[in-house]
């Protein structure tokens, strides 16, 4: 690949990224006074969407086979209820990531 | 800016550097390998800022990728960003010149800062919303391009060292359930997805997720729309029942592929309003 190509490759890359995080604000964010179901939707959304974040970074594992998504499912109750117990994010990310990097560098190698 | 903001938002922002300066190193370095060294990680993390598409723009890269099947790429893999968007607006509204930075910087992580409601008492929002963002952003740069420069020496196996960022969003995630009144947003959000992934597989389910996601928040708002009345067992499954109903229609678009995926999203978009507008309508 041309270094040409690669910079079009990357220019394209960004410009749909950046349209893809003005356009709400293009389309619904020009009124002086926000739509109610705007705030609304700011309001309950984000809730949502953590929800939604936490299965995107669980797509991968595989329930029906080998490891059966154990790994993952296990470090992420660690870290669920290290935070239930500190409630202090740090503890609870270091915590989960080391779980996880022991479980799946010793135990389900 | 007083050096005391300044404390706070480095505080706020260490989980995240944690989770940016071992991602951004393990981009780096795959970069690197690949062929795109230092500059091309730069130009990568100021410019699209987005830490799975960077991933994968190393594969399309190395591949040889067209322009328009990395234009659709961006799209499914970053279409999540809408949703920022869409919850943001009224967060956001009045930031003036800080607000295009705020925009564009608005990952996944920074969101999961910036969407709740615990800016420092005395504090602008804007700009503690802006210092987050600046803040992550240089982590990113500033991992990434480590990676690109001394990732290569690192001896330790780092396998699973990516978790640090789902172990973020389940924090994130406890912690909201942990100071919410209600529930069901967030029991719809991971129900809705856990039921997309499995219909849609785990390449095209994010867009029929978001669009039933909204469907769904828009159809029990009058449930919903109101935080001190307690919410009983009945009304979630009403809220269930509406984003059944809704599902057909999502799951047409959907089908519709990558091609349909802008269209998707601009259904999302015509979804809402239309509620919005039978929701006038009652009084």
């Amino acid at each position: 690949m041309t270094d040409t190509h690669a910079a079009a490759l990357i220019a394209v890359s960004a410009g749909v990224t950046a349209l893809l995080r003005f356009l709400p604000f293009l389309l619904l964010g020009g009124k002086r006074k926000t739509p109610e179901f705007i705030t609304y939707l700011g309001k309950v959304l984000p809730y949502a969407i953590m929800g939604m974040l936490v299965v995107y970074c669980l797509r991968g594992i595989t329930p029906l086979v080998w490891p059966h998504g154990i790994p993952e499912l296990l470090a992420a109750a660690v870290t669920a209820l290290l935070h239930v117990w500190r409630r202090n994010t740090l503890v609870s990310i270091a915590g989960g990531t080391i779980c996880y990097m022991v479980l799946i560098q010793f135990l389900f190698v | 800016m007083n050096r005391n903001l300044m404390k706070q938002v480095i505080i706020k922002t260490i989980p995240v550097m944690t989770g940016y300066l071992v991602l951004g190193l393990g981009f780096g370095i795959l970069s690197e390998n690949a062929g795109y060294g230092i500059g091309w990680v730069l130009a990568m993390s100021v410019f699209i800022y987005a830490g799975s598409m960077q991933y994968l723009m190393v594969s399309l890269l190395t591949s040889g990728a067209s322009v328009i099947s990395t234009a659709l790429a961006t799209l499914m893999v970053n279409a999540r960003h809408l949703f920022y968007g869409i919850s943001m607006i009224g967060r956001y509204k009045g930031a003036g010149k800080k607000k295009p930075y705020l925009i564009f910087a608005l990952t996944d992580e920074t969101y999961s800062l910036v969407c709740g409601d615990d800016t420092p008492p005395g504090v602008d929002p804007h700009l503690y919303y802006f210092l987050v963002s600046l803040c992550n952003q240089i982590y990113w740069i500033t991992g990434t391009v480590l990676g690109a420069v001394i990732g290569s020496a690192i001896t330790f196996n780092t396998a699973g060292i990516d978790f640090a960022m789902t172990a973020l969003f389940v924090t994130v995630f406890v912690e909201q359930w942990l100071t919410a009144k209600n529930h069901i947003p967030a029991v719809a959000g991971v129900v809705i997805t856990v039921v997309c992934l499995i219909i849609f597989g785990s390449d095209l389910f994010l867009i029929p997720s978001m669009i039933m996601i909204l469907a769904g928040l828009m159809l029990g708002r009058r449930r919903l729309d109101c935080p001190d009345r307690p919410v009983g067992e009945n009304e979630a499954a009403a809220v269930e029942e509406s984003v059944a109903a809704g599902s057909g229609k999502d799951a047409a678009v959907a089908e519709s592929g990558a091609a349909g995926s802008d269209k998707a999203a601009a259904e999302a978009v015509a979804v809402v309003e239309m509620k919005a507008a039978g929701k006038e309508e009652q009084p």
